[in-house]
């Protein structure tokens, strides 16, 4: 019990300390509004804020399918060839370095002049490849030696050994690949709304660049609080899904 | 009839020398073959070249069994963990192309034949140790196989379990007669088990010698008390003691 009431003390005490400051000091609201305004600018603004969660949301969900298919098919092109994979290595791993800050204005000039969501989705699939691609390949690999020897010697096909043996042994892999992707797939979609700008998709990073042009400072950090709230949610839900398929996957 | 038969074979592993031989060892249809000697003897590497998923480095691997008639049980049981023990036992006749359907009745009634009635939809991970084992062995049986190897099958289950699967095997066997070759460390199970026992020598892998016991197989109950069984157990560890004195 303690421990979930420790870190909710915490936030009162800091809330309670910086309503305070701000009045006693008398901070104007355009630069420090006192976490009150936050309070009141966040169920002012509730409506529009969801819309913008949800449009930030879905396309990061529409990324990581995405990302999903590409990663685990290029996984398993890769996985039969191994010369192909010496090749695919080093150019994903480029990809994975570069920021996808520095992505995205190119990209946004190749898909997004007249569709910026897709441009989006696009980088938002980019960062979330990656660890799909990653924990797919490696997994692909990880099959027990003896089951290998096993499917030698019952003249399994190349198929076969994808479909039954090596896939599955990746499971666990696959779904800590996809937690990470998720998450990253939601930092992507944010950063490319913001690479795509004020006339690009109303998502919660064009909540936060609209307000910011506005002055309105307690609805840009409504919309950060929403973002984050957002963030732990889809957090705690890939947490549980993952151990929910592990448990599925060990068989108890 | 010869089913496999090594001859004059060397097996070199790239980086750690030799592993076998030269060697020559033959496994009769219908026999059970043991192999017997210290870690490190070329057991496993031996078994892995009858199975044919090996080939020697010099000398000849000739082997009669097609695709399909050998099986080999591991030192662990190698379940998948993802499938139920009936799915895990169905998997080498899916595998080699015969309907779900069927393959899955022939798979209930080689867990049936090995003790594993009702664990059909049991994960891996739920089954102790010997029943794992048991699902493995019957994974193996359910192709019927003309040649079964098993490397060190009940290594890592406890003295009673042990007793029983070896009576559980030797059961299996005399219900279809296929070669068996099997390793293991311990001389009185190797005894207890084989026709023959081939006793291997460190350093690297050579026939310290062969041992035909002369008993029935199965082996008539209380044969662990037998003079036969005493002295068998004896000539076994005369050629061990040999093998160590030679590899020295």
């Amino acid at each position: 019990m303690s421990r979930i009431l420790a870190p909710l003390a915490l936030v009162a005490l800091l809330l309670a300390g910086w309503e305070i400051a701000v009045r006693a000091m008398g901070i104007p609201a355009y630069f420090l509004p006192p976490p009150s305004g936050v309070a009141v600018a966040l169920v002012e603004n509730l409506p529009s804020l969801a819309a913008a969660a949800w449009i930030t949301l879905s396309t990061a969900l529409i990324a990581l399918v995405v990302a999903s298919l590409i990663a685990v098919g290029l996984a398993v092109i890769v996985g039969l060839n191994p010369l192909l994979e010496a090749a695919v290595r080093p150019l994903a791993s480029v990809l994975q370095v570069t920021p996808v800050v520095a992505i995205a204005p190119l990209v946004l000039i190749w898909a997004g002049i007249d569709h910026p969501q897709r441009a989006i989705v696009a980088l938002a699939v980019l960062v979330a490849f990656f660890p799909i691609f990653s924990g797919a390949v490696t997994g692909l690999r990880a099959a027990d030696p003896d089951l290998e020897r096993l499917f030698d010697l019952y003249g399994a096909g190349r198929w076969q050994r994808v479909m039954r043996l090596r896939l599955p042994s990746a499971v666990p892999f696959l779904l800590e690949g996809h937690k990470v992707g998720a998450g990253l797939a939601i930092i992507g979609a944010v950063v490319a709304e913001f690479g795509a700008g004020s006339g690009g998709v109303r998502g919660l990073a064009w909540q936060i660049l609209d307000a910011g042009n506005k002055l309105q400072t307690a609805r840009m950090i409504a919309a950060l609080v929403v973002l984050g709230l957002m963030g732990v949610a889809l957090h705690a839900l890939l947490d549980r899904a993952e151990r929910v398929g592990l448990t599925w996957w060990r068989g108890r | 009839m010869t089913l496999a038969a090594l001859k004059d074979v060397e097996v070199d592993y790239a980086g750690r020398g030799r592993a076998l031989g030269p060697i020559d060892l033959s496994v009769e249809a219908g026999e059970i073959l043991a192999l017997v000697g210290p870690s490190g003897c070329g057991k496993s590497t031996a078994l892995r070249l009858l199975a044919g998923l090996e080939g020697p480095t010099r000398g000849t691997l000739e082997r009669t069994p097609g695709r399909g008639e050998t099986a080999v049980v591991f030192q662990a049981p190698t379940l998948a963990p993802w499938l139920t023990a009936q799915a895990n036992v169905a998997l080498p006749l899916e595998l080699s192309g015969m309907p779900t359907e069927e393959a899955r009745r022939r798979a209930r009634e080689a867990l049936v034949r090995v003790g594993l009635a009702g664990a059909e939809d049991a994960r891996p991970a739920t089954l102790s140790g010997g029943m794992a084992m048991r699902a493995s062995l019957a994974r193996a049986m359910v192709t019927e196989p003309r040649l079964l190897l098993l490397d060190e099958p009940f290594a890592a289950l406890d003295e009673i379990t042990r007793r029983t699967l070896a009576d559980d095997v030797l059961s299996l066997w005399d219900a279809s007669r296929p070669a068996i070759v099997f390793v293991t460390h311990n001389v009185e199970e190797a005894v207890y088990m084989a026709d023959r026992v081939a006793v291997l020598t460190r350093g690297p892998g050579r026939l310290a010698g062969v041992a035909r016991i002369e008993a029935p197989l199965p082996r008539p109950q209380g044969f662990r008390t037998t003079e036969v069984f005493r002295a068998a157990v004896e000539q076994v560890s005369g050629l061990l003691a040999q093998g160590m004195e030679a590899a020295r």
